[in-house]
């Protein structure tokens, strides 16, 4: 437990030390302050004390944040050979895994905490439900960590970042629109799977406060299975590389 | 703690890479681990550090077997790998205190260790700036630095002189000799000098397998299989010298090097010394021995011997 925790320092600090993490900030806010007070169906066009409007471009923001954040963790490590320092410390390799995760999580908690203001600022205008935003940032949480998860993988398989990149990018988009879009076009079982597989459609019945078991264990197995990946790719340079 | 190596083997593809070595370091032993690019250092170093697994064999440290105990087994190590990877993004004192803490240095201890490091490693000055800032030198002293922070029972150091100008070079091996009194060290390196200087045995690999084992006087004395002395007899018929040369029981042959100096080479017979023979053959012959010199097959010659072919 002590060793994740030095692992999180770390990493948490290589965020702020690259600049990435004030880079990311800024622009997080920016963008979603812009689009929730200021542009399109904002707050004061619905007319309602309500975070949809910050929801659901926070929900495409992350999407494209996160695998900058992601890229680096572990392909940067490949690529300079420090993967090896670290792996021959007294760490084993999903100690390593887990602490990058957590890392880039509490950085992503860190930028939705920077959007505090808007809760008090909104429940201040008027009648809010409070129980809708709690659920809404948790969706938000929950579906960070899956696509931290998967970039943490992407970030596994290359010693590329722009590659990292991408790959998360492009597995993000399967979940984040395709099988959504999938899913309307198919009936039967194929268009209930697709739905089931959309991240929209766990997201959106979260943050309209509906908590379903089936929809925790959606968000829970990607950031397993991701962390599994994770681990078995890296665990694999000691049979083959 | 002492390190076992049995029968280990390490395939990539169809190639073996390592290819059924074994070998002992004992504690107090330094073990100069030498051989050519490619001839499987690197991998074996990487299975001692558990970076990667053998596909045959077992690794014993400490009568632990590393397959079962890898965690246990890596707090014991310090590790300086090829190409001394580092954070450069990280400051040194940041960066030692990350490592000491990985490897379990008890958080009161961590900052009494970072500096005792610090002092031992040179890097005073320097110990605030980002290690991408430091030169090639320094570098390898951060590297040298993480690897003895936890003051490990085992060091495991690949090439840890590169880079390093020659004052610091001979501090470093001067550090090393004296780390290798307690601990169990092995060396790798091309640089042959700094295995003479520091090596109490040699261990010389080629293309996976040990080509040789022994310390460097045992490995010369393979090499030649007996003393070689070449010697300069002035005051006498250099006819007369070689015959009483040659009939010196101790010397297995002996030849003209220059005739018109007087010089001659000198073969003892196997397991025996002929130095003290010729000496008193002077004496009472009434020549003057003004030469002589031990010839020393050089282990650069031996390593060639041993890896071209």
């Amino acid at each position: 437990m002590n060793t994740i925790r030095i692992l999180i320092k770390r990493e948490f600090q290589a965020f702020f030390d690259s600049l990435i993490a004030y880079i990311m900030l800024v622009l997080f806010l920016g963008i979603s302050g812009f689009f929730t007070w200021l542009f399109g169906a904002d707050v004061f066009m619905v007319g309602q004390a309500s975070l949809r409007a910050f929801f659901s471009i926070a929900y495409w923001t992350l999407f494209f944040f996160i695998p900058a954040l992601t890229m680096r963790l572990l392909a940067e490590e490949i690529r300079s050979g420090t993967v090896e320092l670290l792996l021959t410390k007294a760490v084993t390799d999903r100690e390593v895994v887990i602490g990058k995760f957590l890392s880039t999580f509490i950085l992503i908690l860190v930028a939705l905490l920077f959007t505090l203001p808007y809760v008090i600022t909104i429940s201040s205008i008027g009648n809010m439900d409070l129980g809708a935003v709690i659920s809404g940032y948790l969706g938000l949480l929950l579906m960070s960590g899956a696509y931290i998860s998967v970039g943490l993988w992407a970030s596994s398989i290359t010693k590329n970042q722009i590659v990292a990149y991408m790959t998360a990018l492009f597995i993000g988009l399967f979940f984040h629109l395709l099988f959504g879009l999938l899913s309307t076009s198919f009936t039967g079982f194929a268009g209930q799977m697709f739905s089931y597989l959309s991240m929209q459609t766990h997201f959106e019945s979260i943050t309209r406060g509906v908590l379903d078991s089936g929809d925790l264990v959606y968000f829970l197995s990607i950031i397993i299975l991701g962390l599994f990946l994770t681990e078995t790719t890296l665990s694999k340079r000691k049979l083959s590389n | 703690m002492d390190i076992r190596i049995e029968n280990l083997t390490k395939k990539y593809g169809g190639q073996r890479a390592v290819d059924d070595i074994s070998f002992e370091v004992k504690t107090g032993e330094i073990l100069g681990f030498l051989g050519p690019n490619g001839a499987g250092k690197t991998t074996t170093v990487r299975m001692i550090t558990n970076f990667i697994l053998p596909n045959e064999g077992t690794i014993t440290i400490g009568g632990k077997d590393m397959r079962n105990f890898p965690d246990e087994i890596k707090r014991h190590i310090g590790y300086l790998p090829e190409n001394n990877p580092l954070y450069h993004d990280m400051p040194v004192i940041d960066y030692l205190e990350f490592v000491g803490g990985l490897q379990g240095i008890p958080k009161e201890h961590i900052q009494s260790r970072v500096v005792e490091m610090i002092r031992v490693t040179g890097l005073n000055a320097e110990k605030h700036k980002k290690i991408g800032e430091l030169s090639k030198g320094y570098k390898q002293r951060v590297g040298l630095a993480q690897a003895l922070i936890h003051d490990p029972e085992i060091l495991i150091l690949d090439e840890p002189t590169s880079g390093l100008d020659p004052n610091q070079i001979v501090e470093i091996r001067k550090l090393i000799r004296e780390l290798g009194r307690e601990k169990t060290v092995i060396l790798s390196t091309h640089i042959l000098p700094e295995v003479e200087a520091t090596c109490d045995r040699i261990l010389i690999i080629n293309r996976g397998k040990i080509v040789a084992d022994g310390t460097s006087e045992n490995l010369r004395k393979q090499a030649t299989g007996k003393e070689i002395l070449n010697i300069r007899i002035e005051d006498g018929d250099p006819n007369d010298i070689i015959k009483a040369l040659r009939d010196l029981p101790s010397v297995s042959q002996a030849g003209f090097l220059d005739r018109h100096q007087d010089r001659f080479e000198v073969h003892s017979a196997s397991d025996s010394h002929s130095a003290k023979d010729i000496f008193n053959l002077c004496v009472t012959n009434h020549w003057t021995l003004t030469e002589m010199i031990p010839f020393e097959t050089k282990l650069e010659d031996i390593f060639r011997e041993l890896t071209t072919h």
